[in-house]
């Protein structure tokens, strides 16, 4: 069970140069069910980023309020990973032990830590790779460490930042389907902030479109096509073609 | 057999030092001879320092006075290590630590370790301490400085990833910005140990009576130049072999370094 509940969360950051003030999130309200897979869309400087941020209790808002299952975010623990865009996967640590990291840290025990770790690591199709360094690892593998390092501390919710942004096409796409597959065994409550309309229209239950500048919320679409869904499906399109007009509207609007 | 190849491939890179000797050679051992005598003196041909070489070594002075040097870099690079880098952890890690430190640590900095010696001989007297002294204060600052930069340069959202896996303030100093670090801090103790090396013979020529630096001192006042240029080449032949040691060590101990960059 976890329930993600944004209330009306502003955020205003502080410019360093001049200290004037910029209104980053307005006025942001939504609800992510259990075990929803949610989306964040929107521009690049729309402020999805940050709203992520929040959640994972990086950092902070300036006034509304955020909770999980009722219980307000404090600060940065096991209950809600991340995956970034970019590798953030330790560097000197093997596979093996950038997913047993988070394990220790939680002081499970020795056999649970090995039986759990490689239990992700098979989810993530990695079982061979242990002893590797993530230097040694393609784009598309790096991700799956990092999903699998994020999943193996049984989050409640599990976020990810553009988590597929920086890996070429054909990864991207097959990605994309391990992602789906690997969410639809234990059905996590997933936030995933992305730019590509149609990785969100692919992989969630629910999309947030955020308008940019402040970023408002400009519209919640939930997406009903039955899994797997095939990106030349009539409704598929369909729907990719209303988000791409509400977001294309808005990009004309803030530049005029 | 490849790998024998290779070694034989290399060789073919001392082809410019071989035709330096040999130009060396040629010019102090026939051509000065015959026309200026005196400049034998000042610049044995290499035959010459070949044969001061292997009488020293022979004789066990040229070991001798080696491992003195070698014992008072140990002594000080160790020493140097263990203030150094916890230091550097603190002042990397936290600002105000860094903010105290800063104004002390900048103003000593750029004192050459040489200007010490005076200071050193009053304090220390001749010998050991004071020439451990002053490698100290050589080593000290390249690991001090590239420790603290290594630990600042920790990736922001590397330390989130890690905070959202539940880590502490703890282990994310010991198991991550130290991690993260430990390129630099090498990098740190190879131009530590270089700076060291310098400054011990500087260090041994004034205040010492056993070392390399000692005898090459020494041996000016016999004009003995074949031993100095002796001395001068196992300098830098010991600070080339220490180095690529700490080479070794580095690329055993961070096997995930080479691959990350």
């Amino acid at each position: 069970m976890a329930k993600l509940v944004v209330d009306h969360v502003n955020k205003v950051f502080q410019l360093v140069r001049d200290g004037t003030e910029l209104v980053a999130l307005k006025d942001i309200t939504f609800t992510v069910e259990d075990g929803q897979f949610y989306s964040v869309l929107g521009h690049s400087g729309c402020g999805k980023t940050t709203l992520l941020n929040m959640i994972a209790a990086h950092e902070k808002p300036t006034s509304g309020t955020l909770t999980i299952d009722g219980k307000p975010i404090v600060s940065p623990d096991w209950t809600k990973t991340i995956v970034f865009q970019e590798h953030t996967l330790f560097p000197w640590y093997s596979v093996y032990r950038n997913v047993t990291f988070g394990l220790e840290m939680k002081r499970l025990p020795k056999d649970e830590i090995k039986e759990t770790a490689s239990r992700y690591i098979d989810l993530v199709g990695l079982r061979g790779f242990e002893d590797r360094y993530p230097g040694e690892l393609s784009g598309g593998m790096r991700q799956r460490v990092s999903l699998a390092r994020s999943l193996a501390v049984q989050p409640l919710i599990l976020l990810m930042d553009e988590p597929l942004a920086a890996l070429d096409a054909q990864t991207r796409m097959f990605m994309q389907d391990e992602l789906e597959r690997i969410w639809e065994r234990d059905r996590k409550t997933v936030v995933m902030v992305t730019h590509a309309i149609e990785e969100a229209v692919k992989l969630s239950d629910v999309i947030l479109v955020l308008s940019p500048r402040p970023g408002r919320v400009r519209s919640v679409i939930p997406i009903d096509l039955p899994r797997p869904r095939k990106e030349t499906d009539p409704r598929f399109l369909e729907i990719k073609e209303q988000i791409r007009d509400l977001i294309f509207q808005d990009f004309v609007e803030s530049s005029a | 057999m490849k790998s024998l190849l290779r070694r034989i491939a290399w060789v073919r890179n001392l082809s410019l030092v071989t035709a330096i000797v040999i130009v060396w050679q040629i010019f102090s051992g026939y051509v000065f001879p015959k026309t200026n005598p005196s400049f034998v003196t000042l610049m044995p041909p290499p035959s010459a320092v070949a044969v001061a070489a292997y009488q020293l070594i022979i004789s066990g002075e040229l070991g001798q006075q080696a491992w003195a040097s070698l014992e008072r870099e140990m002594v000080a690079f160790a020493v140097a290590c263990a203030t150094a880098i916890p230091l550097g952890m603190a002042m990397g890690w936290w600002r105000a630590v860094y903010n105290q430190m800063m104004p002390l640590t900048e103003l000593l900095r750029p004192m050459p370790p040489l200007a010490w010696i005076p200071l050193g001989i009053l304090w220390f007297g001749v010998g050991n301490q004071e020439n451990e002294f002053i490698i100290f204060l050589a080593v000290f600052f390249p690991v001090l400085i590239n420790t603290i930069a290594g630990i600042r340069s920790v990736d922001v959202q590397m330390i989130r990833a890690a905070r959202s896996l539940g880590a502490n303030e703890s282990a994310i100093l010991f198991r991550i910005a130290w991690n993260a670090a430990l390129p630099q801090i090498f990098t740190g103790l190879r131009v530590g140990f270089g700076i060291g090396w310098m400054a011990l013979v500087a260090a041994e020529i004034t205040g010492a009576r056993t070392g390399l630096g000692f005898l090459m001192w020494d041996s000016r006042n016999f004009l003995r130049t074949d031993i100095i240029i002796t001395c001068m080449i196992t300098i830098g032949l010991l600070g080339l072999a220490f180095d690529q040691v700490l080479l070794r060590v580095m690329h055993w101990y961070l096997p995930w370094w080479r691959e990350a960059r």
